[in-house]
């Protein structure tokens, strides 16, 4: 979205490092009991895989480094841990939730 | 991913159930003053002088008030709210406690400092209106010279800020031809997202219809043009569409449910569950400077009288999208049908509903249209004459 893109469609991939942009919140709501995604004139509710996945968009750890923490604390397979990280992100790229560098 | 959008008042998506209770979204309407005179504001048709607006410290605790509440995300609107003078002590409040801050702005009265401000002061979204990207078209629109150019600088500062840009395009017989070169202005201005909103006939809107409504070859043909554009711009902007009712078949969840998740402030402190309530006869508005806004919310007679489904007639009552979208608008039904109470004509199962498609079709095929009623103040007094 800013000077540094030039508006085309970001394709997330293992090695892509993905950061919640600056006007992005993922913040817990204590009244509530549950987190939130606050972005323009949107609220999204992310279930706790989301969650865990949107704590570690950090700009720094890839996506692949992710799938691989995830995969061990759920003790999951990996490559489906992957797929289903990457199309989550894609999603949230395409809403412009995630900036997936 | 579950999503609530508590200003898509339009979407078809049911609210979340976890967040039915506190409101999400809470549209602070600072000021009905406007230097633009657009024949759809949604403002009421009697709007509130300047000497009756709430104080900064009113608004500011508002503010405090909504965080405390649950809402999650404020809308400062108008009129337009870069007339206050105090937007920024608003903005400073709203954002420290926490809330997630979204200025709704004509642009034309804004500076760059003053954007600068903001953003430092914690404003996280700018969304920009624009009457169309025809100059000669956007000035016969909003009365006002030259507001499109001050609307592409508005837009540069708030890129070169690096906030998030939404921009806002009313849609009307006037300008929907113009469809894919507002998107394109939307796309160089750099915006996340655009609204592609079909103006919603309500208080200025109904006045000026006969003048506004597109046909519905036009409706069909804007949404493929939407439907293309968002395929083809999927990733760099985030498109909402909102149709006329006029040409539905089912009604639009307003407000996602009287009541549920959005609650209104007006300049005065009147708290309304939307902002054409006031049309309806009957209700009770509350004002924050005599009860607290939560107390307002839970038990104010005008936020009870409709919320749920319990006030329900046939064929809402049975319906089984009588949770999906609420019975459609109370306003339109009573603007309408003469009952808040009756399903909203845009419903195919209103009686009223030949009728109200007729009434789109035979004025948006006039050949003429009528002049603008433009949206201005009425005078200040005429003691003598009515």
């Amino acid at each position: 979205m800013s000077s540094d893109t030039t508006r085309t469609r970001v394709i997330v991939v293992p090695a892509s490092k993905p950061a919640l942009p600056t006007h992005i919140k993922l913040r817990h709501d204590p009244g509530r009991g549950r987190w939130h995604v606050l972005a323009p004139e949107r609220v999204f509710e992310p279930d706790p895989i989301a969650i865990e996945i949107l704590k570690r968009c950090d700009g720094v750890t890839s996506v692949e480094q992710i799938a691989t923490d995830l995969a061990k604390d759920y003790n999951a397979p990996l490559q489906e841990i992957l797929n289903d990280t990457i199309s989550m992100l894609q999603e949230l790229s395409d809403k412009g939730v995630v900036k997936a560098a | 991913m579950n999503e609530i959008a508590p200003m898509e008042q339009f979407s078809e998506k049911p609210v979340v159930e976890a967040c039915a209770r506190a409101p999400v979204g809470l549209l602070a309407e600072l000021t009905h003053r406007c230097p633009l005179q657009c024949p759809y504001c949604s403002n009421p048709l009697e709007l509130d002088r300047v000497n009756s607006e709430l104080t900064t410290e009113q608004w500011q605790d508002v503010m405090r008030q909504a965080a405390d509440l649950g809402i999650l995300q404020i809308h400062l609107s108008g009129g337009e709210p870069t007339v206050r003078k105090d937007l920024e002590d608003i903005v400073e409040v709203a954002a420290k406690v926490g809330l997630y801050t979204n200025l709704i702005t004509a642009g034309v009265t804004l500076t760059r400092d003053r954007l600068k401000r903001l953003k430092e002061l914690g404003l996280d979204h700018v969304q920009l209106s624009i009457q169309d990207v025809d100059d000669v078209n956007a000035e016969k629109i909003s009365a006002y010279k030259n507001g499109l150019a001050k609307k592409r600088e508005v837009g540069k500062w708030v890129r070169e800020f690096d906030m998030p840009l939404t921009i806002n395009a009313p849609i009307h017989r006037l300008n929907i031809e113009n469809l894919p070169n507002i998107i394109e202005f939307a796309v160089e201005m750099g915006a996340g997202r655009i609204e592609v909103a079909n103006i919603q006939y309500y208080a200025w809107a109904l006045k000026n219809r006969a003048a506004l409504m597109p046909t519905r070859a036009q409706v069909l043909k804007s949404a493929e043009i939407v439907e293309a554009a968002k395929e083809r711009l999927k990733g760099v902007m985030v498109f909402d569409f909102v149709v006329p009712d006029y040409y539905a078949k089912t009604p639009k969840p307003c407000m996602g449910g009287w009541g549920r998740g959005v609650m209104n402030v007006t300049p005065q402190g009147r708290v309304l569950p939307c902002h054409a309530s006031e049309s309806v006869p009957g209700l009770v508005f509350d004002n924050v400077k005599d009860r607290p806004l939560a107390d307002i919310w839970l038990n104010g007679q005008a936020f009870q009288k409709y919320r749920g489904t319990s006030w329900m007639k046939e064929p809402c009552r049975s319906c089984p999208r009588a949770e999906i979208d609420f019975g459609g608008c109370r306003c339109q039904a009573m603007a309408f049908t003469g009952d808040a109470a009756n399903t909203d004509p845009a419903c195919k199962l209103s009686p009223h509903h030949g009728a109200f498609v007729a009434a789109a079709e035979q004025e948006s095929a006039e050949q003429t249209p009528p002049p603008f009623v433009y949206r201005r103040m009425a005078p200040a007094k005429a003691p003598a004459a009515e």
